[in-house]
């Protein structure tokens, strides 16, 4: 039995509807992400979980108990939110000490954990502050210490780090993994960002319009994108539309040419496909023999890498490689062939 | 320097003079009670009116009755409408508004007739009964004015986010109000109080029909019977409307956990 079981929840605000057939088990200890675009639901699924929202159908059961009819403040559930939601009026101690003190713990125990929150989150030095005193990073870093103190079964994170600088937010990221390994405590993180899913989760749900589009480990969801929507949310990629040769040949015939298809694809001849290509899959090459060709329309030094922007006929590939794979023929406006591993190939389903 | 200029100062000046003049004109009468010299007697025989000192206090101690009432009142109406029916705001809002066009006279008479000692909640029969409808009736007057400042106080702060983190940390909505968001308002809180104080330190209509020994009446009974000490007790009552101003002003600068 999982420990968080989420069956078939639903939403809507009056005609629309927000989320739909949700079905999410996390494990003890687990950190799954939520990922997808602005506005495809995430929110309210912790919403519900946290108890701020009422599904219209489905379930929420924590070790399997129903928590539907407990309020909020019965959930035993920690929140961060995105704006730090700190308690202007309180110290950096006394929002900490916040749950506890509302848990009538005592005094001592109370001064004993918050100690042991803020030495966690490294703010010992400014537990005497008040929130308009401290940086956003830092503010962040005390919402969480005030959502762990009181020993929450969960901890719900809706985007803690959209509203920080890009740099604390990659140090608070690892930050926040690493307390939440330390202390194993279950975790649901919504993200709208592709990166920071998949640096910190050990699950990802690709959320879209409600629904759960696909549900895996980091490395599933960038390597077997299950759908098109997925595929492109995770990471740049090219969508390359064709027919599957009538010859019984496998491989794809498209606009730039012909693409090689893996063994097994499981493509009827003469079947329209889309598959899906990442830029760094593909490899220039001299225009020759099987494989894509097109025109270079455009180069991008992006540092660690170049990227070709590929006119194949009406559509544009995009093509990174490192310094060494770019042949020197590569000129803008000049013709390159483009290859790429059979296994590398994507296959979409919708 | 343009003619603008001179137009907005002269218009500035204007403005000055015609609330200045009157005040001028109370405090220079007020010095005259001795005959061709300037003294300070009028202030002296109204300061040393036992009656003056009385109904002062009695008034003083209403009008935190009345604060308190308020608050009670309106910070949870308040919250709860910005929280849960935001479309229903402009109704209370308006519900706030109809003091100011329902004269005093109309709620102080209802009071009688609803509470008189025929009733059966008496409460005009006893005194404190009657202290307790005079406050209702400063409670209502100060409405509109307890109810923007407080919901002010409201805008300023994420009533949702915060409401939602006390209750992800085990608070009920007492615990909500009374630590997280009556706090975080107490300046509007204060500034909707010092309204209070004045509304309730002037008002003469519900409490003499009342019978009530408030300031309010014993400013009128002054007005009517002496010549110098109502002016003396004008420029005093002035002065602690502006003193409750200044101290708005002063906390609100003071507050420790705001940056305004
Ligand atoms: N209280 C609400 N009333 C009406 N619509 C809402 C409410 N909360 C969210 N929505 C709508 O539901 C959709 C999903 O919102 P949300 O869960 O916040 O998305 P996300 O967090 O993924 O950006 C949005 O279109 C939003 O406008
Ligand atoms: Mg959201």
């Amino acid at each position: 039995m999982a420990f968080i079981d989420l069956t078939s929840l639903g939403k809507s605000f009056g005609p629309t509807t927000v989320v739909r057939d949700f079905d999410l088990a996390l494990g003890m200890g687990e950190f799954v992400s939520l990922l997808g675009p602005s506005g495809c639901g995430k929110t309210t699924v912790l919403r519900m979980v946290a108890g701020f929202e009422t599904p219209d159908s489905g379930d929420i059961r924590i070790e399997g108990q129903s928590q539907l009819r407990l309020r909020a403040n019965q959930r035993q559930i920690g929140m961060v939110f995105q704006s730090y939601a700190l308690f202007p009026n309180l110290t950096v101690a006394e929002n900490v000490a916040f749950g506890l003190r509302v848990a009538k713990t005592a005094p001592a125990a109370i001064a004993r954990r918050v100690e042991e929150m803020l030495d966690m989150v490294g703010l010992a030095a400014l537990k005497a502050r008040y929130p308009y005193q401290l940086s956003g990073g830092q503010q962040q870093r005390v919402a969480l210490a005030r959502a762990i103190a009181p020993r929450p079964r969960v901890l719900l994170l809706d985007e803690p780090l959209s509203a920080l600088d890009a740099k604390i937010r990659v140090a608070l990221r690892t930050e926040i993994r690493t307390i939440q390994r330390q202390l194993g405590i279950t975790t649901l993180f919504v993200t709208h960002d592709q990166e920071e899913a998949l640096s910190m989760s050990d699950r990802i749900v690709v959320m879209n319009g409600g629904r759960a589009e696909q549900i895996g480990t980091p490395v599933e969801i960038y390597n077997q994108p299950a759908t098109r929507f997925v595929a492109g949310f995770i990471g740049t990629l090219n969508v390359i539309e064709g027919q599957v040769g009538r010859d019984g040949g496998a491989y794809l015939d498209c606009a730039g040419g012909r693409l090689p298809l893996p063994d097994g694809f499981g493509a009827q001849a003469g079947e329209r496909l889309s598959v899906a290509v990442r830029p760094q899959s593909l490899r220039p090459v001299a225009v020759e023999g099987d494989g894509l060709r097109g025109i270079v329309r455009h180069v991008e030094f992006m540092g660690a890498f170049t990227r070709l922007h590929v006119a194949c006929g009406a559509m544009t590939v995009l093509v990174d490689c490192f310094a060494r794979d770019l042949a020197a023929t590569v000129t803008v406006g000049g013709p390159i062939g483009l290859t790429v591993a059979t296994d590398e190939v994507l296959r979409l389903s919708a | 320097m343009t003619a603008k200029r001179i137009g907005s100062w002269a218009v500035f000046i204007l403005a000055a003079v015609y609330f200045l003049l009157p005040l001028v004109g109370t405090l220079e009468f007020s010095l005259r009670a001795r005959r061709g010299v300037y003294s300070l007697d009028a202030y002296r025989n109204v300061l040393g009116d036992p009656q003056f000192q009385q109904t002062l206090a009695y008034s003083l101690i209403l009008s935190v009755a009345t604060v308190v009432l308020g608050v009670l009142i309106v910070a949870p109406t308040a919250f709860w409408v910005r929280l849960k029916m935001p479309r229903l705001r402009p109704v209370v809002e308006f519900i706030t508004l109809l003091p100011l066009v329902i004269p005093p006279i109309i709620i102080v008479f209802g009071y009688i007739r609803l509470f008189n000692t025929a009733s059966i909640l008496p409460l005009t029969g006893s005194s404190r009964g009657t202290d307790f409808l005079l406050a209702a009736g400063y409670a209502t007057l100060s409405l509109p004015y307890m109810y923007r400042a407080i919901d002010t106080g409201l805008r300023a702060i994420d009533v949702r986010t915060l409401t939602e983190a006390a209750q992800s940390l085990g608070a009920g909505w007492v615990t909500v109000l009374a630590r997280v968001i009556l706090p975080n308002i107490a300046v509007a809180i204060l500034s909707g109080a010092f309204l209070t104080f004045a509304i309730v330190i002037g008002e003469y209509v519900i409490a003499a029909l009342l019978n009530r020994p408030a300031f309010g009446p014993y400013m009128v009974w002054m007005g009517s019977n002496r010549a110098y000490e109502p002016a003396a007790l004008a420029v005093i009552a002035f002065g602690m409307t502006w003193a409750s101003m200044a101290v708005i002003q002063f906390l609100a600068r003071r507050t420790r956990f705001t940056k305004v």
